[in-house]
């Protein structure tokens, strides 16, 4: 139906522009991984496999991973916890009022990242406004000091962020559930719960998945909130990486880093479609 | 429908949940707003000394503006950058094959859920690797590069729901398919450009994991607030924050009057949530 002039206008400029600023860019980085520094603090191009196996073999690499995996594992459930219950009830009972409240869960979302993180640093410092609070109240008489820059603080600052995002996956898949499942699963006489249980929760979980990658990809690679709130013991693998790339100075360990933190998320988008195929066929 | 399931009321704890989980998100936004009528400081508690110093010397500071200036610049560029590539990308992604065209879609969506370090660093390794000076230029570059995910997401959502009987009619009617495109495709998509707009603009204004490797001389508005935190923070961050708040609540009002005076007879409004984050696999 369409021209072979139509089709070469709308293909070419958008897969010129990919190329040079997305593929090469990629391409790039992978090349720096197998380059080395020299002492003179130039990148020599002999290319060879020491920065790979220096990930393999020094513990501290893998132990911020894994740390950077266990904080957003936690951000993840918590933002399922948080947002499948509000997703629910926004779609299923929120009614008249439906457009307005699921317009406020929009509006964080809208808010800029840097001005949420900053709020919860005001909040948990040791100046902050809970401390202020807790020693207004006389339950502290010091400030306390492990609510900002720790693992916590990262956990709770990214829960906020990303709980929105979770959220909405999850409220569409829900608005796509068949309203009559869910009167016909009433009117054969199961309560409420096991309604929800054995059709609406089934039926949600492709949102369910997609927010919950959303929560853990994003979160894995964060390196601002752990620069912002969370102190030496919240730092996350790309701080590691931003620290390669600035005073640290080595991109080709920095990019190795980057080269399997990419091949960690495309692994897991991989995954989660393939599930998410499952879920739906299912 | 309207009798059944829908509109039941929640149980109260249900209830009381969803009103805790607003509270959650909300509640750093309205102590961060607090507090910039604070004359006692960003932390601390009961807040006292309410005052509007801190938008007085916010007013005055000549650096904060530039920043302005120029986040405003970078994010025009980058909507026109996006949108210029997006509205291609959707077109071929919805209208035509090739081969290679999985692969494509794959690529473009890419930066939407790749950390926002990796699509920063690869680029950064690229200018450098041309030897381009990092500036606002490589910012612009970057923003519009990774933000033509959203663009092309946005469009090709308003692509799916067109209805082609128009375009087909002007086509059998004798227009080519530049005309038809410009007659008819284009003003059909309005509401999703407009709203991939408001959104690709309001995202570039905040972005700051891409720039943060791309920077030059000159600084973004959300890098300015940044190395401002290093310094130490005062409640005029607080007072720029708010005003950055009330400018995205802004634009969301805005987008709802665009919307109403633009949406037809038909049901065709793009949502003003991105389709890219209802879910990936778009």
């Amino acid at each position: 139906m369409y021209s072979r002039a139509y089709k070469t206008a709308v293909t070419i400029p958008p897969l010129l522009w990919v190329t040079i600023f997305l593929l090469v860019p990629y391409a790039i980085l992978f090349c720096y991984s197998f380059w080395s520094v020299s002492s003179a603090q130039t990148i020599v191009h002999n290319w060879n496999l020491q920065n790979y196996l220096q990930l393999a073999r020094n513990p501290i690499y893998l132990q911020v991973l894994f740390r950077s995996m266990r904080i957003a594992a936690s951000v993840t459930v918590f933002a399922l916890l948080l947002g499948y219950p509000l997703a629910y009830y926004l779609s299923f009972h929120a009614a008249k009022r439906k457009d307005l409240l699921y317009q406020l869960v929009i509006i964080p979302l809208w808010a800029s990242y840097l001005v949420r993180g900053y709020a919860w640093k005001t909040i948990l410092g040791s100046d902050g406004v809970l401390n202020g609070f807790l020693q207004y109240l006389h339950i502290t008489h010091k400030p306390v000091e492990f609510f900002l820059y720790s693992p916590f603080a990262v956990i709770i600052t990214l829960t906020h962020i990303y709980t929105p995002f979770t959220l909405l996956p999850i409220y569409a898949s829900l608005e796509h559930i068949p309203r009559n499942l869910v009167e016909a699963s009433h009117d054969l006489g199961a309560s409420p719960w096991s309604t929800f249980r054995r059709v609406i929760l089934p039926l949600s979980l492709p949102g369910v998945l997609a927010g919950a990658t959303f929560a853990f990809v994003l979160t894995l690679g964060d390196f601002l909130a752990p620069l912002l709130v969370g102190g030496p013991s919240g730092i996350m693998i790309s701080n590691v990486v931003v620290s390669l790339f600035g005073a640290a100075y080595n991109w080709p360990l920095g990019a190795a880093i980057s080269f399997c933190m990419m091949l960690l998320v495309v692994t897991l988008l991989f995954i989660t479609e393939r599930l998410e195929k499952r879920l739906v066929v299912s | 429908m309207s009798a059944g399931f829908q509109s039941r009321r929640a149980p109260l704890l249900l209830r009381v949940y969803a009103f805790l989980v607003y509270a959650f998100l909300y509640f750093p936004i309205i102590v961060l707003v607090v507090y910039s009528f604070n004359g006692s400081g960003v932390g601390g508690f009961p807040p006292a000394h309410w005052t509007v110093d801190w938008y007085h010397q916010l007013f005055m500071d000549a650096a904060l503006w530039d920043a302005v200036l120029n986040s405003v610049i970078v994010a025009a560029v980058a909507v026109a950058i996006a949108l210029g590539l997006g509205l291609p990308a959707a077109l071929a992604l919805d209208r035509t094959d090739f081969p290679g065209k999985a692969l494509f879609r794959r690529l473009v969506l890419l930066p939407l859920i790749l950390p926002g370090i990796i699509t920063g660093l690869s680029l950064l390794m690229l200018f450098v690797a041309v030897g381009m000076k990092l500036s606002l230029v490589t910012i612009t570059l970057g923003h519009g590069t990774a933000l033509i995910s959203v663009a092309t997401t946005e469009i090709f959502a308003g692509l799916q729901k067109l209805e082609r009987a128009q375009e087909e009619a002007s086509l059998d009617l004798g227009a080519n398919h530049w005309r038809t495109f410009w007659r008819v495709t284009l003003p059909n998509l309005r509401v999703s450009l407009i709203a991939a707009a408001l959104l690709i603009f309001t995202l570039s204004l905040d972005e700051i994991a891409v720039s943060f490797f791309l920077i030059g001389r000159d600084n973004t508005l959300p890098l300015e607030i940044w190395s401002r935190l290093r310094r130490g923070i005062t409640p005029e961050i607080n007072a720029i924050s708010t005003l950055i708040l009330v400018f995205s609540i802004g634009m969301i009002l805005l987008w709802y009057r665009l919307r109403t005076r633009l949406q037809s007879a038909d049901e065709s409004a793009a949502p003003l949530v991105p389709a890219a984050i209802q879910g990936e696999s778009a």
